[in-house]
């Protein structure tokens, strides 16, 4: 049940994001009473070396940035389960090597039909 | 008490900052505030006393499902909030099916008991550590749901080479 139970070993944690938070909007406050306020034109364009910025900022990507981002993703789940694993591998033994390594397989498969349908190669 | 008043800040805090989410007209403002969406889900996680599903939470979704949200609204190259008729013109529609959702929840909140205590008590998770008890009932009494994720994860791997591959190579 929601409500019934408090994590107090994280109370470290909580105190860290109280204090950042108080930090990152404590100097934007000072900075706006306190600075002078002059904006013009050149000032408020975005900066790019010095040069007049030219097109829209936003161009679109190339999807095989998707690609990448959804690898990483699938990878990403895949070494979460690895995790609890470790952890009670000695516990079960032999028995839990086999599932994670049939695991491995399945996904290795997967690993392969990227690798072979080039989705790792750039150009 | 203080326990209530934490979930009540995060279930207030979930809400607002859901409908935050898909009210914004700037896709990546979305986005932006869906990052503190989850780590609040994973705050949530924490009063549950699942350790490791505020760790997951932080990792897969605020690390990766993210990014990939991200990608999505580069690739697709949304300024401004699309504005399909054929998908905001049946608001009628859309209020009588979130009406009838209500009543189905309220409904069967008012039936709804707590079911009794399972062996997995705080206190024993408390000793054993989340990820120890996770760990020993996915790999032994779970085992075949552990394994068909792995073939899910396939699915994902294949299906995005699949669908994104075939536009690189014309």
């Amino acid at each position: 049940m929601p409500g019934t139970y408090i994590p107090s070993e994280y109370l470290p944690v909580l105190i860290f994001i109280i204090i950042a938070t108080a930090f990152g909007f404590g100097a934007l406050i000072i900075g706006t009473v306190f600075r002078l306020k002059k904006p013009y034109y050149e000032k408020l364009l975005p900066y790019e070396s010095g040069i007049d910025p030219k097109g829209e900022p936003r161009t679109r990507f190339a999807v095989r940035f998707y690609i990448i981002a959804m690898l990483f993703v699938v990878f990403d789940v895949e070494a979460i389960f690895i995790y609890p694993w470790a952890i009670v591998f000695d516990k079960i033994g032999i028995f839990a090597f086999i599932e994670m390594v049939l695991f491995i397989v399945i996904l290795l498969v997967g690993y392969i039909y990227a690798w072979k349908k080039e989705a790792f190669q750039w150009d | 008490m203080i326990q209530q008043l934490f979930f009540i800040y995060f279930a207030f805090a979930i809400t607002g900052l859901s409908l935050l989410v898909v009210t914004r007209k700037n896709p990546v403002h979305s986005v932006l505030w869906m990052l503190l969406l989850f780590f609040h889900i994973a705050s949530l996680y924490l009063f549950l006393n699942a350790e490791f599903m505020a760790a997951i939470q932080v990792i897969v979704y605020a690390g990766g499902i993210l990014v990939l949200f991200l990608f999505v609204v580069l690739l697709m190259n949304i300024r401004e909030e699309l504005r399909i008729g054929k998908y905001i013109g049946a608001g009628p529609t859309g209020f009588t099916f979130a009406a009838a959702l209500l009543v189905v929840v309220f409904m069967s909140l008012r039936s709804f008991v707590a079911a009794p205590p399972g062996i997995y008590s705080i206190d024993l998770i408390k000793k054993e550590t989340h990820t120890m008890v996770l760990g020993k009932l996915m790999y032994t009494e779970f085992l075949y749901p552990f394994e068909i994720t792995s073939l899910i994860l396939l699915v994902a791997i294949i299906g995005a080479i699949v669908l994104a591959k075939r536009r690189l190579k014309t």
